[in-house]
């Protein structure tokens, strides 16, 4: 064995793709683990189509899992890979347009038959125009696992279907991964043949690496200098599925589950379904509007109540979700926003719901809604929902998206024992008094109305949809009553403010320029701004993530800027929110192409302003 | 009659507000049966909730002094799931309409029928909208003139009893309101069933349907033109001197006169089996159509079958014997971790 020379990299991106049935994001997901225990920062961003296995070798079926990761601080999946591993002609001419000159593409050259590349659309022979514009790696992959897996009891096609494997192997030393939990994860998913099959392509990946001349050198990516603490991986959807049961845990409450399939928000369906041990009661629904109305019910039964979906779903549970406004019960609902109105594109990622949760519901019909920044952030945020629900008796959205639910990034675990708990106080016999127990009657900090459940003795009382007068919640129509209920519906959600932390910049407090984000923007503004400053520019960079309510010192410290730009993956929703509540001139960035913001574009937007100005 | 179960009177389950149906209203008579017969069902009225959605039938709830949610159209069995799933202690009772049930919330009454969880379902049937001042409804009779159908309704009519059958409801009803004797049986045999108990009750609206069940609510036209369920007793209706009885010719349900000395089960009239494991009898039963036939009353079908609120629990329990009670610390650190 020959021992190559080593090369230290500060950072490293890498994308691979394939058909959707290839393997990628497996391979990008293992990938992705070797590297977090090699102890990088990173960032990851699967991109897949919404087709389960679209016609193989076709652009349709193109899957894609990139990540980037550092010995520093890493906030996104990087705007071009700095390698593309691409296992068919129709992955590479996908894919190619991200990639700078002179790039690293690895392709499995077996695959590059004419076939192959005229089903991609190619009309001729790729190779040789690629092998002018990148650094091309051409890897007889298909050929090199079947001699790896020759004398194996399996059939060709499932020998095939290893390859992945090889190329993790070869993947995982180029770039000095440790593979055991790898080989850990196959150990117990696969039994027999097909561990050894798996096992033995990885573990010939990595020699092949080791002995052959298309790779003169290794990398090496130090572990990045992070807080210290115990990590894991999470993504998004992850996170959100765990806050839900820490939240039953936390708050010594019972957790209902209503939901309706959809995407990108299945995965929190199914990762909860899987720990009824926390006695939580998942309910897979007839439809989302059942889901939702389910929920309710529990809330009502005493539950702690959540419903997860995506836009189209969140659109039918409205109608419900005015009578949780209206019978004022604790509620969260998760929003894993995807991108475009009707089925759209469901796999892709977008921030188009925010008028959608501030405003879609008729009438006037207010409510507490949060946006988690990263993958992480969505299980303190599921928490966080949680404790503003029960403490208002009200139901609160959570914006999540398509981005956040799939990415993945390290999170530092909280210790469980300094998470905040808070135990749920519901009515007692005591709360009725002379003249009978009142639903309506309000905390005088909070306006919160008492929670009653069913099996309470004394408490028996009718809620529902119809205007109520004020304190015994008796129906009436009388236009006092009704204008007196729709302010305090409203004002009780705006004292949720008393919960709001306030607004922190990053960087000066006051100047030419503040880069206000929300959401899932974190990591694109974040890493824009950082380049920025690099580059000697003064830039501000402030991110929210209560939208309704709005953080109290918004408009002082919007004022304090003379530009405010506002990245957002929607037409300008928030900078219209707040040019009309605040009167002051947002600059509007938008894009609205299923993809998260490049950080090449909100740098491009910051020089832009700051050139002019 | 069962006896009492608690202290508990039919005035206790009298709510403070003033009902508000139009008078004459079917649902009068139905509301004071169901009130008559609650202290025998619970000895805690705390233990009851009422659901309905939206409709005449849905202010039912208000006039309950129990735990009641008045919810939004056509959803209240889904409201109910989440309930009865939170708590399954609780004694759970849907009111719905013919409408509100088989028209906008179709699809919730098909699957909280199929869960069959362990309440009661209690739809109105009048044919027709009444709150929304008379529009046809899924129920009414074809050629209804309505203020949405001048010229008549051109919609087949869905039948509850058949719709229930067919969703594969563990227990199926019809009662009639003007019979507070039946309905209150017919109350008492839903609320003994452990399961989904699904009961039609034909409801006369002498607004904008008036009389449309009349030839069953008419005490005289009753006997000749309905037919009460018994378990175990031959399918015989109509008065001494003109008897008829139901025989079933190559499946089909067909009346026969007898005599009033005959031996209906020797003619071959069909002795009610609410228990079949087949739903082909049931379904029988519920085509039958006026005026050549009579209109079943009574239980047509009733099974065992475990809840869903059982096996949810049951998972749950299995799931804590086999992983052990859930510890969030565990959950967290669960998989690769490092440590930095």
């Amino acid at each position: 064995m020959t021992s190559k020379k080593v090369e230290k990299r500060r950072e490293v991106s890498i994308r691979f793709c394939g058909d959707s049935g290839d393997g990628m994001q497996l391979t990008g997901t293992k990938f992705t683990d070797e590297t977090a225990l090699a102890g990088n920062d990173l960032s990851t961003f699967p991109d897949f189509p919404a087709e389960i296995r679209a016609p193989a070798g076709t652009m349709a079926g193109v899957s894609g899992y990139q990540i980037h990761f550092a010995s520093e601080q890493v906030y996104t999946p990087s705007d071009s890979p700095d390698v593309l591993v691409a296992f068919n002609p129709a992955a590479a001419r996908a894919n190619i347009g991200d990639l700078r000159p002179g790039a690293t593409l690895i392709i499995n050259v077996d695959a590059f038959n004419k076939k192959a590349y005229q089903r991609a659309g190619y009309t001729e022979d790729p190779l040789p125009d690629l092998r002018e514009r990148f650094h091309l790696v051409e890897i007889p992959l298909t050929t090199l696992n079947r001699e790896a897996l020759s004398g194996l009891d399996l059939n060709q096609r499932a020998i095939d279907r290893c390859k992945n494997f090889f190329a993790l192997g070869l993947l995982s030393w180029l770039y000095g991964r440790p593979m055991k939990s790898t080989e850990r994860w196959l150990e117990s998913k696969f039994k027999g043949d097909v561990l050894e099959a798996n096992l033995r392509t990885l573990r010939a990946g990595w020699a092949f690496g080791e002995t052959t001349e298309l790779f003169p050198v290794s990398f090496q990516v130090p572990a990045a200098k992070i807080e210290s603490g115990t990590y894991r991986n999470i993504t998004g959807n992850q996170a959100l599925a765990w806050g839900i049961v820490a939240a039953g845990q936390l708050m010594d409450r019972q957790i209902f589950f209503g939901a309706y399939p959809i995407t990108p928000a299945s995965e929190v369906l199914h990762e909860v379904s899987r720990h009824r041990n926390f006695g939580v009661k998942t309910f897979q629904a007839e439809d989302e509007i059942a889901a939702v109305s389910s929920s309710i019910g529990a809330s009502f039964a005493g539950n702690l109540a959540v419903t997860v979906s995506s836009g189209p779903g969140i659109v039918l549970k409205q109608e419900a979700l005015g009578l949780a406004v209206m019978v004022e019960l604790p509620l969260v609902v998760i929003n894993v926003q995807r991108s475009g109105p009707s089925t759209g594109s469901p796999t892709k990622t977008e921030q188009g719901d925010l008028f959608l949760a501030l405003y879609g519901r008729h009438s006037e019909s207010p409510m507490p809604v949060l946006a988690p920044s990263s993958a992480g952030d969505c299980f303190t945020t599921v928490l966080e929902a949680f404790r503003i629900a029960v403490k208002y008796m009200t139901p609160v959205m959570v914006l999540s998206d398509s981005y956040l639910a799939n990415s993945s990034e390290p999170w530092k675990i909280p210790d469980v024992d300094t998470l905040p708990r808070a135990p749920i106080q519901f009515a007692t016999a005591d709360d009725s008094g002379n003249e009978g127990f009142q639903p309506y009657e309000r905390d005088p900090e909070t306006l919160a109305r008492p929670w009653a459940i069913p099996g309470e003795a004394e408490l028996e009382h009718r809620i529902g949809g119809l205007t109520k007068e004020p304190v015994t919640g008796n129906v009436v129509y009388d236009p006092v009553s009704h204008a007196e209920m729709m302010r305090l519906r409203g004002e009780k959600v705006d004292r949720v403010s008393a919960d709001v932390p306030p607004v922190e910049v990053d960087g000066a407090d006051s100047g030419d320029l503040l880069v206000l984000g929300w959401g899932s923007t974190l990591g694109a503004i974040t890493a824009a701004v950082d380049e920025a400053r690099k580059a000697g520019q003064m830039v501000s960079r402030a991110h929210i993530r209560h939208m309704n309510p709005l953080p109290s010192n918004l408009d002082e410290i919007l004022g304090r800027f003379k530009h405010v730009l506002l990245p957002e993956l929607n037409t300008g929703q928030l900078s219209m929110i707040l040019r009309s509540r605040f009167l002051i001139d947002i600059q509007s960035l938008t894009k609205l192409a299923g993809q998260p913001f490049l950080v090449s574009e909100i740098r491009d937007a910051i020089d832009s302003i700051l050139n002019n100005s | 009659m069962a006896a009492p179960a608690s202290e508990l009177t039919r005035k206790d389950f009298v709510s403070s507000q003033d009902v508000r149906w139009c008078p004459g209203c079917g649902d009068y008579s139905i509301l004071a049966n169901v009130q008559r017969v609650m202290p025998e069902f619970v000895d805690k009225k705390e233990d009851v909730v009422f659901i309905s959605g939206i409709g005449c039938s849905s202010r039912f709830p208000y006039y309950m002094n129990t735990y009641g949610f008045h919810t939004i159209h056509g959803r209240a069995p889904s409201f109910a799931t989440g309930i009865k799933a939170s708590n399954p202690d609780l004694s759970v009772w849907v009111v719905t309409g013919d409408g509100d049930g088989l028209s906008i919330g179709g699809n919730h009454l098909l699957h909280s029928i199929r869960r069959n969880m362990d309440m009661q379902i209690l739809l109105f049937n009048n044919k027709i909208y009444g709150l929304t001042k008379g529009q046809y409804s899924p129920t009414s009779n074809p050629g209804t003139r309505s203020k949405s159908s001048p010229q008549g309704s051109i919609d087949y009519p869905l039948d509850p009893i058949s719709f229930a059958l067919g969703a594969g409801a563990t227990f199926v009803a019809r009662t009639i309101d003007v019979d507070a004797t039946h309905m209150q049986q017919t109350l008492r045999r839903a609320h003994a069933h452990k399961g989904t108990a699904f009961v039609e009750i034909l409801q006369n609206c002498p607004v904008f349907n008036d009389g449309v069940w009349e030839d069953v609510q008419d005490r005289k036209q009753r006997v000749e033109n309905s037919i009460s369920l018994v378990q175990g007793e031959p399918l015989v209706f109509g008065t001494p001197g003109n008897l008829r009885g139901i025989v079933m010719e190559g499946g089909d349900p067909k009346v026969i006169d007898l005599d009033d000395e005959d031996d209906p089960v020797s003619k071959g009239v069909v002795v009610h089996d609410e228990h079949l494991e087949s739903t082909a009898y049931a379904f029988a039963l519920a085509t039958l159509t006026r005026p050549e036939c009579p209109l079943p009353v009574g239980v047509f079908r009733e099974q065992r079958k475990a809840t869903y609120e059982q096996m949810l629990e049951q998972q749950i329990e299995d799931a804590t014997s086999a992983q052990g009670a859930g510890d969030l610390h565990a959950l967290l650190h669960s998989g690769d971790t490092w440590t930095v």
